[in-house]
């Protein structure tokens, strides 16, 4: 499983690592000139990582993860995944969307096929249907895979949204605040048959949240944001708790109040938003 | 899955209340407009009673045109044609003009729509042309087919083609971002694009091009008929205002009218046949 290694680590164990983000800044074009959203972003991602971003809105959380995915591109500097940069988006990394991004007008089988279809045509029809009936299963769907997204849940679009991501094997998993609109109990039950793919598929995950119980209790490391303009990675927290997680034990150790306590400094004092 | 169901349990039995009640909400939903159109009768009647009016009261109208009434079918040669005939006439024209302008349409609506620089280059001249009356192409078109019939049907085409272009367009331009990267982010090629994405998410659109331009159609089929002659319900109007029968020209136009409603109607159904699925995630 994740040993906790801090980013020098990683660093002086392999020449490459896994995910390299170098030097990022993002610039928009406005009619008011140009609006510098990030500033120069530096961070590593080992193979196997679970990373969650958390920041205020507006920080440019979404930005950076869109250049991890190609969606957009730096203005200056470069991703590299495995040493190849990144120049636009691909199905070896994966988004699960903010909104699902389901099609509306396929049940949650075909959503799932066309992705698996699109990714690997060449593999015969038998097997595709059984990747996808894998990975249905895998998130709890089996029974409602050929009901369309409209009479399926919030709690189990995205669960189609995150077999559709798995059932192409990503080697990152890119997440926008997944569970932001669920109600608590499915986001406590989805965080968790997350942290259980990700133990199972050893998948490297990229995830922006609001939530910092939510990054404690999925992430190896939690990255703080500071606000925009310009924003940077104002502080990087190892959560050095040990796996498998569980909610309530996780939450009766000091350290986690600890961390949670920083985090909140972080982001409500020293960070805070100009309007609060 | 669906589990399956038992459908004998379900199955009402004949009951005589429930039919009572089904029949009589049915009547108290078709009575308002009843009355209505007693009431526009009645006051119909009484401006069209005195000997001297200009236009037939409802009775004299039935009355003048009761042989068309009971018998649409016949057929006296030349245009003496029963008024089933002169619609049919009429819609065979509109299905054809109305089909070639869907096709190019829709073909040219998602080529525009997908296509920045055609787009900017062709939606201006869109603009323009789509707010011609459709009579003012009857004489170029007649001045290129020198035909009466291909004139009449591409009058039909002209007409119904604007708004299925524009709204197609639109709908390609409407498409949601996410479903676009969807599509980016599986790297789908062209056609498994066109047709798992654009056409399913465009298809709402391109039915109310098609349900504006099917109504356009039957407003210009008839005002074309009226100038190019023959047989045609458009025609049959203007030949009965020529002979002074102004009782024919009333029945005429309330058939124009049912069958205007009639052919709303039948793109409503076929859309609701294809856009079965609500569009929202």
């Amino acid at each position: 499983m994740q040993t906790l290694q801090t980013p020098t680590d990683a660093k002086s164990r392999l020449a490459d690592p896994f995910l390299r983000i170098e030097g990022v800044s993002k610039v928009y074009a406005t009619p008011e000139g140009p609006y510098p959203v990030l500033d120069d972003i530096s961070l590593t991602v080992n193979e196997g990582e679970f990373v969650c971003l958390i920041g205020h809105s507006g920080c440019g959380k979404s930005t950076l993860l869109d250049m991890v995915s190609g969606f957009k591109k730096p203005t200056e500097g470069t991703v590299w995944l495995q040493s190849q940069p990144i120049r636009e988006p691909g199905p070896d990394r994966m988004v699960v969307f903010q909104n699902y991004a389901l099609l509306p007008w396929l049940t949650a089988y075909d959503n799932v096929y066309l992705a698996v279809d699109a990714v690997s045509p060449k593999l015969k029809k038998r097997d595709k249907a059984a990747i996808v009936n894998e990975h249905l299963a895998l998130v709890g769907l089996t029974e409602a895979a050929h009901k369309k997204p409209k009479e399926l849940s919030g709690g189990m679009k995205q669960r189609v949204s995150i077999a559709r991501a798995l059932a192409l094997r990503p080697k990152v998993l890119i997440l926008d605040e997944p569970f932001g609109a669920l109600d608590p109990i499915t986001r406590e039950e989805l965080q968790e048959e997350l942290l259980k793919i990700w133990a199972d598929h050893k998948v490297t995950v990229l995830m922006i949240t609001h939530d910092i119980d939510e990054a404690l209790f999925l992430g190896d490391r939690l990255v703080m944001m500071t606000n925009g303009p310009s924003a940077k990675i104002g502080e990087v927290l190892d959560l050095p708790f040990e796996r498998p997680r569980e909610r309530t034990r996780l939450m009766e150790q000091p350290e986690y109040y600890d961390l949670r306590n920083h985090a909140m400094e972080f982001l409500f004092q020293l960070h805070a938003h100009e309007e609060d | 899955m669906t589990a399956p169901v038992n459908i004998k349990g379900n199955r009402s039995k004949f009951d005589p209340q429930k039919l009572l009640e089904m029949t009589w909400s049915k009547v108290r939903e078709l009575l308002p407009p009843a009355i209505a159109i007693l009431i526009f009768l009645v006051v119909w009647q009484l401006f069209t009673n005195s000997p001297d009016s200009n236009l037939p009261s409802p009775i004299r109208v039935v009355e003048d045109t009761w042989e068309l009434i009971i018998d649409p079918f016949f057929d006296h040669g030349g245009i003496d044609k029963g008024l089933f005939w002169q619609i049919w006439t009429s819609l065979q024209r509109v299905a054809l003009g109305f089909s070639l302008a869907a096709i190019i349409g829709i073909g040219l609506g998602i080529l525009i729509g997908t296509n920045k620089m055609m787009y900017s280059a062709l939606d201006p001249i869109f603009q323009v042309l789509r707010t011609v009356p459709p009579l003012a192409w009857l004489p170029i078109s007649l001045a290129g087919f020198q035909q009466a019939n291909p004139s009449a049907i591409f009058v039909i085409f002209i007409t119904a083609i604007w708004p299925i272009i524009i709204n197609t367009t639109e709908g390609v331009l409407q498409i949601p971002q996410d479903y676009n990267n969807v599509s980016r982010v599986l790297r789908l090629d062209r056609k498994t694009y066109f047709f798992k994405i654009l056409f399913p998410s465009t298809v709402p659109y391109i039915f109310t091009g098609l349900k504006i331009g099917i109504g356009l159609s039957w407003l210009a089929i008839i005002a074309a008929e009226m100038l190019i002659g023959g047989v045609g319900i458009g025609f049959f109007i203007w030949d009965s205002w020529n002979s002074s029968r102004v009782s024919d020209i009333i029945l005429a136009v309330i058939y124009v009218g049912i069958v205007g409603l009639l052919l709303d109607k039948f793109i409503t159904f076929l859309g609701s046949l294809v856009v079965a699925e609500d569009k929202s995630s």
